[in-house]
């Protein structure tokens, strides 16, 4: 069995924003009870022992932990590379020199739009400009920067414009990604899914983009996948190169696992060992053996596992089937209606996105 | 003189001076035993002989260097394989090449190797 390779740590699902296209489980609710400090040290070291190398501070906001700090500085002791994964808001200059003494290695910012109307919009609450001098902040502390746009039908137009902002700030990497329909997303999806013009210019942008840039700073694209002949491999396989812990202590082979109809596994009653090696939560759907036809007889089960298993479920209600978005799969009309609705004329460019929560748990 | 991305384009010539590149870092992975690069996005788990290249990767020594002071060591180096090796690192931006000195001398790691020539 692979020993994994990244950890993604979600601290806290409470965050200052109310992005329409938030991964987070619906039920925020439901994880207020937040492992404490001492849980996640004995987590990390676990972490650690199992073989995980990298480890991505996220949430919500993990900078509403209060203990960041402390648990950066742990991450690091034991050797791994920290990344942390956040909105910006709340990474004053103090905090910011606090982690970065603390050892972390690595800060990813998000912005939600070129511009701070639309991103202010998209964010739900006034942030833009705080984003902007929190990513200052990260490039004079020497630290890299990834820049992080969530890309959809409302904001995609505007690639050009979030690339150049991406330059300005001096941004090493910019990450721009497709929404993926989990979560918030899946209830905004029809809000969010762009059109396939809207696709092939981005197309454009990014590749000029990218081939100006080149060897000053990586421009990494994610297509929306429903616009993909194959589906993406996700995760790297079902417990093959991940896990994730979520803030109530759910191990999890991919963060919107929680989803689906599986035994759970939590690091408050079981070691992350025995969760990675023998849960039935994460044997579930490891390696291919699972795996019904087409995939089952598909040359590229080893390349693409099928998909994602979330989004089997998501959509044709039966996690062990392929994942739909896959043209090979009985069920890729589902797809297909929902790329034909996204085109159709009559849908608008812009229409009212549910926000999800802030500071979900606090209420 | 080349600038990083021709340098990329042009594979990795004997004379340029490979180093990690800025945020990356080589370290042990004891639960592997193995050495590791690690990146934001990435990990590349590496064999010995890739660890001792880039152990001598400081931005100083030539790939012609550390060709041979690898054969110091092992019985049988290919340069062809430690530039490969390279390249393939270089387009996974976990190394960089610093070009050479403009007067091509390299005053601290001054070699010669017979089959470079
Ligand atoms: S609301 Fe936005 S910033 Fe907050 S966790 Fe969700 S996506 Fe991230
Ligand atoms: S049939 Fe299955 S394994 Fe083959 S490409 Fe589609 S999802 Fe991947």
């Amino acid at each position: 069995m692979n020993k994994p390779f990244g950890l993604l740590a979600e601290l806290t699902y409470r965050c200052p924003l109310a992005c329409p296209y938030c991964s987070n489980p619906l039920d925020l609710a439901g994880y207020r009870d937040e492992l404490d400090t001492a849980e996640w040290l004995r987590v990390l070291a676990e972490a650690r022992d199992l073989g995980v190398l990298q480890c991505h501070l996220s949430g919500g906001e993990p900078l509403l932990r209060r203990d960041l700090v402390e648990l950066v500085r742990h991450a690091t002791g034991l050797g791994l590379y920290t990344n942390l994964v956040t909105s910006a808001v709340g990474l004053s200059r103090r905090r910011a020199e606090e982690l970065h003494e603390a050892g972390l290695d690595h800060v990813q910012i998000s912005i939600q739009a070129d511009e701070p109307g639309a991103s202010d919009r998209i964010a739900g609450t006034p942030s833009f400009a705080r984003k902007i001098e929190a990513a200052r902040i990260v490039k004079e502390l020497g630290w890299p920067l990834t820049v992080n746009v969530v890309l959809h039908r409302q904001n995609i137009d505007g690639l050009a414009a979030i690339v150049g902002l991406a330059e300005e700030l001096r941004a090493d990497r910019v990450e721009l990604a497709n929404t993926q329909y989990y979560g918030w997303a899946l209830r905004n999806r029809a809000a969010l899914l762009p059109t396939a013009e809207q696709l092939d210019r981005a197309e454009e942008v990014v590749q000029a983009a990218a081939a100006r840039l080149a060897g000053r700073m990586d421009v990494v694209y994610v297509l929306p996948d429903y616009y993909e002949r194959y589906p993406k491999p996700c995760m790297g396989g079902w417990a093959a190169r991940q896990l994730t812990v979520a803030p109530n202590g759910d191990a999890l082979p991919c963060p919107t696992a929680q989803t689906l109809p599986l035994p759970r596994a939590n690091v408050r009653e079981n070691s992350l060992e025995w969760i990675w090696t023998e849960s039935p939560l994460f044997e579930r759907f490891r390696g291919t053996a699972w795996m019904p036809e087409p995939c089952r007889s598909c040359d590229r089960r080893e390349i693409d596992f099928g998909g994602c298993r979330c989004q089997a479920f998501q959509l044709t209600g039966d996690a062990a089937r392929t994942d739909p978005v896959c043209h090979l799969s009985p069920d890729h009309e589902i797809v297909e209606d929902l790329v034909r609705a996204a085109n159709s004329g009559a849908r608008p460019r812009v229409e009212a996105l549910v926000p999800r929560p802030h500071r979900a748990g606090s209420a | 003189m080349s600038s990083p991305e021709s340098a990329v384009a042009d594979a990795v010539s004997v004379s340029g001076r490979p180093r990690l590149a800025r945020h990356v870092r080589l370290t042990f992975d004891p639960s592997r035993e193995r050495h590791v690069l690690l990146r934001p996005e990435c990990v590349v788990v590496l064999n010995r002989t890739g660890a001792d290249v880039l152990e001598l990767c400081d931005g100083r020594r030539t790939v012609a260097g550390i060709v041979a002071e690898l054969r110091g060591r092992y019985a049988r180096v290919a340069e062809a394989d430690v530039q490969g090796f390279l390249a393939g690192l270089v387009d996974r931006r976990c190394v960089v090449i610093e070009p050479e000195e403009t007067d091509g001398v390299d005053r601290r790691c001054v070699v010669t190797d017979p089959e470079a020539t």
